[in-house]
């Protein structure tokens, strides 16, 4: 029914949206298991950080070079469009981790620990 | 028990993702859909209508300078928020 | 922190940093780079020279009041710009209608607007990078380490 020698040769030829899962995949298992707060914003940044590389990987033409224009010179360039973009993206993911731990750090002064459980059970029992 | 279930649910997210990177067009292709002519445009005309060499510099800065306006838009919140947090009494 | 290798060396790489980020900041329309790349090494220059040093040698030679005029500067600097095009009949964020000097391609001088938003990106990049790190250091409480 499936092919399994055809879906790996499929998968094997695109190993960079392969291994950009992979990278999604591991930061969502960091944020979602442990209960260290900065743990938490750094699996944030590398489900961030798989998303660019997905995204940036669209745009490579086989055979082409960096898009710095030689004048008077022929050459096949790869596809600008999607790192244009993504330089927009890096900075945003750059303000959003910055704004995360700032919250952070007043949550660590109001309520004396880094663990999010700890915080749960501090809240369910002060009124 | 609440590992088994964040297990079975990454497993579920996984194999979706990993069924749909299966089906994409091949890598480096240039039949892309993403190959139009919209990237084609933006390369023939970049040293005529903007003068850069650089041809990512003269999309971002001149062809879609607003996208830009708007990033340093949101430079500038994130740095009045991250103040306006931690300098509150 | 007290370390007399990390002074000495510290003392002796900043200046190249800072040189580097400027040719950064500069060349983003000839070479790869551009404004954020380039703003990002500058802002980290001051960084390493902050937490090299005392942070009170760090602030006094980017103070506070400083970086905050240099980002509300770097943003309006780029708004200007945008209305230069609307004053000269064209739309906004125009580049080689609005009359700005295109010289050769190739050359430092050239591609009219691209150049004076780029320096204006860049200034304001590492002033945001300086801003957040004296914030964040600068938390009163039993700040220890």
């Amino acid at each position: 029914m499936i092919d399994f020698a055809d879906v790996a040769m499929r998968l094997f030829e695109n190993m960079y949206y392969l291994v950009s899962v992979i990278l999604f995949v591991i930061g969502f298992h960091t944020m979602l298991t442990h209960s260290n707060l900065i743990k938490k914003v750094i699996g944030m940044n590398i489900m961030d950080t798989a998303i660019f590389l997905f995204f940036v990987s669209t745009g490579y033409v086989q055979g082409g070079v960096a898009p710095i224009i030689e004048p008077g010179v022929e050459q096949a360039y790869i596809n600008p469009l999607p790192t244009a973009l993504i330089l927009t993206g890096i900075v945003v993911a750059v303000s959003v981790t910055a704004f995360a731990l700032s919250l952070v750090v007043k949550i660590y002064e109001h309520y004396g620990t880094l663990d999010a459980e700890e915080i749960m059970r501090i809240r369910s029992t002060e009124s | 028990m609440r590992l088994i279930l964040t297990l079975i649910f990454l497993a579920m997210i996984a194999f979706v993702l990993v069924a749909t990177v299966a089906e994409m067009p091949t890598f480096g292709d240039p039949g892309n859909p993403t190959n139009n002519e919209v990237p084609q445009r933006y390369i023939e005309g970049a040293v005529e209508e903007t003068g850069a060499l650089n041809v990512i510099s003269s999309i971002i800065m001149d062809y879609r300078a607003f996208d830009t306006l708007g990033e340093a838009t949101v430079l500038f919140l994130a740095i009045i928020g991250a103040l306006a947090t931690l300098k509150a009494h | 922190m007290e370390d007399l290798i990390v002074r000495m060396v510290s003392r002796i790489v900043v200046p190249f940093i800072q040189v580097y980020g400027f040719y950064v900041i500069l060349h983003g329309h000839l070479t790869p780079g551009g404004s954020f790349s380039g703003g990002a090494i500058l802002g980290s220059s001051m960084i390493l020279f902050a937490l090299a040093f005392n942070l009170e040698r760090g602030a006094k030679k980017l103070s506070h009041e400083t970086s905050t005029i240099v980002e509300c500067a770097g943003a309006g600097w780029f708004a200007i710009l945008g209305l230069v095009g609307i004053y000269m009949g064209q739309n906004f964020l125009t580049n080689k209608e609005a009359g700005f000097y295109m010289g050769a391609p190739g050359d430092l001088v050239s591609s009219g607007a691209i150049v004076l938003i780029t320096l204006g990106l860049g200034l304001k990049v590492a002033s945001t990078v300086v801003t957040l790190f004296y914030s964040l250091i600068e938390v009163e409480g039993d700040a220890h380490d």
